[in-house]
């Protein structure tokens, strides 16, 4: 048996002021990888990461059908998405709109998650584009949770990086 | 007293633009005050202000050279900000290291169905 190599981490990258690209390779066939991000008993296996346990996975795979992920965080509050499927082309790409379940803003749209998979090699490179409606979105998703505004210290951070590894 | 954050935490102090500006400006060296207020185009006080708030979250040091007083940027309160901003990657870098777990068992049960060439 071959030993499959970690594959290593996440590249994420922000190709403009509204959007995030995460790109991750796996060691298995798209096939499979789809599977893995479609199928609720999967996805309850991986969508927490180590961040609490997925309650709820429901996937309604059609364009026009909804999905919905729950899971209890540490510390025992809930967390949830859901989001309607806009495009679905079997074991290539996924469009979907990803909204965070808030109190503060129930009628929020959302992002739209381009999802792709490409194989080569036996093995498949997962790009997840989100598409944020403003910089403010996008910059409060990529701070996960915390207040707004106050992400935008990114390039600043990439300009003190040199005195932050001191 | 909520606003009492806006002087004490670097998220808050990186938040407004203007300082941010000052602290690309700093990211590039040591500049005395009358550098900053000619580049932003603003009037002094306004930039010892911010420059104030800057201090206060030990985003920004001052020494005494000569008659001038020298601004430079300390990036270690920029740690916290850094380590938020890795949890979004931290939070997808489980979540695919959970795929790997669950590829793994597909890729084993499709060999033990059609491998058998193999």
């Amino acid at each position: 048996m071959v030993a499959m190599a970690s594959s290593g981490a996440a590249r994420i990258t922000l190709p403009s002021d509204t959007e995030i690209l995460i790109t991750r390779e796996f060691a298995a066939p798209k096939h499979l990888v789809y599977k893995t991000w479609t199928t609720p008993e999967l996805v309850k296996r991986w969508w927490a990461g180590q961040r609490g346990v997925v309650t709820s996975a429901e996937i309604d795979l059609r364009v026009g059908g909804q999905w919905r992920y729950v899971m209890v965080a540490h510390g025992s509050f809930e967390v949830a998405f859901h989001g309607t499927y806009r495009e679905i082309v079997p074991n290539e790409r996924l469009v979907t709109t990803e909204v965070y379940e808030t109190a503060e803003a129930p009628d929020a749209e959302g992002v739209l998650n381009i999802v792709s998979f490409r194989e080569s090699n036996a093995r498949t490179t997962l790009t997840v584009l989100v598409q944020c409606s403003s910089k403010e979105e996008r910059d409060m998703i990529m701070s996960s949770g915390m207040e707004g505004g106050m992400q935008e210290g990114m390039d600043l951070l990439e300009q003190v990086a040199i005195s932050l590894a001191k | 007293m909520a606003r009492a954050a806006t002087t004490t935490d670097a998220f808050n102090a990186v938040a407004e633009p203007r300082r941010r500006q000052i602290l690309e400006i700093l990211a590039r060296g040591e500049r005395p005050v009358n550098d900053l207020v000619e580049v932003l185009r603003l009037a002094q006080p306004q930039v010892s202000k911010h420059l104030r708030v800057l201090r206060e979250v030990g985003l920004v040091d001052v020494r005494d050279a000569g008659r001038q007083r020298l601004y430079r940027i300390n990036g270690h309160p920029l740690k916290p900000i850094r380590d938020w901003v890795t949890s979004f990657e931290e939070t997808w870098n489980e979540r695919f290291d959970a795929i790997d777990a669950v590829l793994d068992e597909l890729t084993d049960m499709e060999d033990g169905h059609g491998g058998h060439g193999k």
